[in-house]
């Protein structure tokens, strides 16, 4: 009948030409892509291997629940515990240290809880609950949200256990949060890279940065193709390698926004 | 006043400068939307026809699950969909998952039951007009179905440009299973999430009016059609 | 048409009830092939109610209703009725007759033919190609009782065929249905148009409250009606006849 050929033609139309196309799919973090790193490293990539990279931008435990369910080839991103977790659950091969970049404490330039200039970031957190300022949490799981927590927790405190007000988990990615936190004027905890990219900043500053505790590692990864045997595992193993060649560093260290390097190559074997 | 002057602008910007990276965007939300909004037609307006003019046990029932899918969660769609099509999922295998295909399926589901119900309650309107004249003239369920939906032709347009403005409109489905991949699975609705979340408000705001001239010349060009049909008499 | 017939139809002891409502009641009868019958009643007699229950579109809560000739498939493909405001299918004209000839499966080309056949009978043929729901009143029933004609029933019922219409229109569907029972269809029709009763029945049954209490000849009913409430009827309290 007419119309089946119809809706045939327009499923065919709809769907790329796919089967053709080098590619992989590669779960990431939201700060990698909203910060713009991506769209600076990834042709790259395409130009010298013709595989083109797709990238889902997703909260870090999202992303390696993607990883897990076998619907993405390669992972990049950033929860060290995690990853180490999810590489001894099998489900991860591969797995390597790729770059840092850092998060800094942001904050109405009125800054209430008095922490501009203090480096040390839990002298910080804990002025912020002295004061009980508002303070906005990702609270998605994700890997910034995971690092936050560690960072209160070493600070002896875990306001979202004692269900403080003043601290708001949004459950949202770094750049909706960062919304949020703009439009309460609120402490907030970013990686560089989304901050630097971000534009609704409203009265939002850098207050606190430079702790060294405040270092975010990212990592690399392959989906174990043993468990999940479509898995493009030559060219998912293109990219890792690409990445922490000395080619793939140099490529993440010029990119820069406003004069500011964004991420910090630091690639080196894993392991053993 | 000066947000939305601003995203005024942008979105004149981004229609007067319109790279291709701009249409492809547009071009696969446009691709993605009709061809969900074509398939649910096809299954939604004969299903609909159907419910209206067949008694079955459970009827009532079917009619309430289907009034209430209207306000089925888009986020719930794409999450049952990524889970059917995940390479884990029993679809799989067909590799569908992060492709545009996912996201004509997640928006095929999503509108479904808005043009199956609106389309039932229509049939089901011109049934009490036409249930004696057909009868007498010897149509059967089915054959009365394809004469009435022939017969409401116009009014169903309306319920499918509802599943179209409802498919057309929605994220939360195409994020969940198409991913938001740059150049594969973007649309437009993703890309606004996305410039909102980069905190570019102006740039979201400006492609949502992009978004809505685009649903607002589909509407026009539906109605310019219908009323030259009305003109000939049809 | 096959050599069996769907007729004679029997009606034994029918009787129909609504919302606990008795609509007709004990109605006994027996409709041969060839005299037009035509059914009179004041309003709310039942005569549409009995048309309805006689062409299968209802069914009796009470007796029986059959069609005891020898016609062994469905009754219901040689019958048509012709209603009081007649829906008319948004499609054009031609369409409209063609359409039951595509429900009992004749071809396209054959059904168009007929079509416009029928057309020419009923004096639309020019029109052939309009939008049915933009005909005239009179014309949507010339054109209903093509799309019945053109079935080629053995009975055909009208309900009040010319309610709405003025009295060219009416002359016209008048001069169709005797043209109709002419060529030997069975037609049975109500009215209240006591004018049309005379011009076009041979027989007349006489409906009171839902019973049949008359029923004779044209000739007889109109000179000597045998019930008090049909002479009443005929006297009538009718200012348009």
């Amino acid at each position: 009948m007419g119309l089946m050929r119809v809706i045939v033609a327009l499923m065919l139309l709809a769907l790329p030409a796919a089967a053709q196309e080098k590619f992989i799919t590669l779960a990431s973090t939201t700060s990698t892509e909203q910060s713009g790193l991506f769209g600076h490293l990834l042709p790259l990539f395409t130009e010298k291997t013709g595989i083109q990279v797709r990238v889902v931008a997703l909260g870090t435990g999202q992303a390696l629940a993607v990883g897990q369910r076998g619907d993405a080839d390669a992972l990049l991103v950033h929860d060290p515990d995690a990853e180490k977790a999810f590489v001894a659950a099998g489900h991860g091969i591969e797995h390597r240290q790729v770059m840092y970049n850092d998060f800094v404490v942001i904050g109405p330039a009125a800054d209430p809880a008095g922490i501009a200039g203090i480096k040390d970031v839990g002298e910080a957190l804990k002025r912020i609950a002295a004061k009980e300022a508002p303070f906005v949490s990702r609270g998605d799981n994700s890997g910034t949200h995971a690092a936050e927590k560690r960072l209160w927790r070493q600070a002896g405190l875990q306001p979202w256990a004692d269900k403080k007000p003043w601290y708001r988990e949004t459950g949202s990615g770094m750049g909706p949060a960062l919304n949020t936190a703009s439009g309460m004027d609120a402490y907030i905890m970013s990686d560089r890279g989304t901050w630097l990219a971000f534009k609704n900043r409203a009265s939002l500053k850098i207050l606190s940065e430079g702790d060294v505790k405040l270092f975010n590692q990212y990592g690399v990864m392959l989906t174990n193709p043993q468990r999940h045997p479509h898995v493009k595992r030559d060219f998912g193993m293109a990219f890792v390698s690409w990445i922490t060649s000395a080619e793939g560093q140099q490529a993440i260290a010029s990119y820069r926004i406003e004069g500011e390097s964004l991420f910090f190559p630091n690639a080196k074997r894993e392991g053993s | 006043m000066g947000d939305l002057g601003q995203a005024g602008s942008a979105a004149i910007q981004l229609i007067l400068g319109a790279d291709v990276r701009l249409w492809s965007i547009v071009a696969l939300s446009l691709k993605v939307s009709l061809a969900a909004t074509v398939i649910a037609a096809a299954i939604g307006l004969p299903l609909g026809a159907l419910v209206a003019l067949k008694d079955f046990p459970g009827r009532n029932l079917a009619i309430v699950v289907l009034n209430a899918c209207m306000g089925l969660p888009p986020v719930v769609v794409g999450l049952v969909v990524y889970l059917l099509l995940s390479r884990a999922g029993p679809l799989g295998p067909l590799g569908l998952l992060f492709t545009p295909g996912a996201m004509i399926v997640a928006q095929t589901l999503l509108i479904l039951p808005i043009i199956a119900a609106v389309s039932r309650q229509i049939v089901a309107d011109a049934w009490g007009e036409y249930r004696e004249q057909l009868t007498s003239l010897g149509a059967g369920s089915v054959q009365a179905a394809a004469t009435l939906l022939y017969d409401c032709r116009f009014s169903l347009m309306t319920a499918i440009l509802a599943g179209f403005g409802r498919a057309a409109a929605e994220v939360g489905a195409v994020l969940v299973v198409g991913g938001n991949i740059d150049g594969v699975t973007r649309v437009m609705t993703t890309s606004i999430a996305l410039e909102t979340s980069k905190g570019d408000l102006p740039q979201a705001l400006g492609l949502g009016f992009v978004l809505m001239a685009i649903v607002l010349a589909v509407n026009a060009a539906a109605l310019a059609l219908r009323n030259a049909a009305a003109r000939q008499g049809a | 048409m096959s050599a069996e017939s769907i007729l004679p139809l029997e009606l034994a002891e029918v009787g129909f009830s609504a919302g606990g409502n008795r609509i007709l009641d004990g109605i006994t009868a027996r409709f041969e092939k060839g005299p037009v019958s035509v059914i009179l009643g004041a309003n709310g007699a039942g005569k549409s109610v009995l048309l309805r229950l006689c062409h299968g579109l209802l069914a009796p809560t009470q007796g029986r209703i059959a069609w005891d000739g020898g016609f062994g498939g469905d009754p219901r493909r040689r019958q048509a009725m012709v209603f009081q405001r007649p829906v008319m299918l948004r499609r054009s004209a031609l369409a409209n007759v063609a359409y039951g000839l595509a429900i009992a499966g004749v071809g396209r080309g054959e059904r168009l033919a007929s079509g416009r056949q029928m057309l020419e009978r009923v004096g639309l043929l020019a029109l052939a190609e309009r939008p049915a729901r933009l005909l005239s009143g009179g014309e949507q029933q010339r054109l209903a009782l093509a799309r019945a004609w053109v079935m080629k029933p053995e009975v055909l019922f009208l309900d009040e065929p010319t309610a709405n219409l003025d009295p060219s229109a009416t002359r016209a569907v008048e001069a169709i249905v005797a043209a109709i029972a002419g060529e030997g269809t069975k037609v049975i029709m109500t009215t209240h148009d006591l004018g049309q009763a005379r011009r076009l029945a041979d027989e007349i049954l006489f409906l009171h409250r839902g019973r049949l209490i008359e029923r004779a000849p044209k000739a007889i009913f109109f000179t000597q009606p045998h019930t008090p409430e049909a002479g009443a009827f005929l006297r009538g309290d009718l200012p348009w006849d």
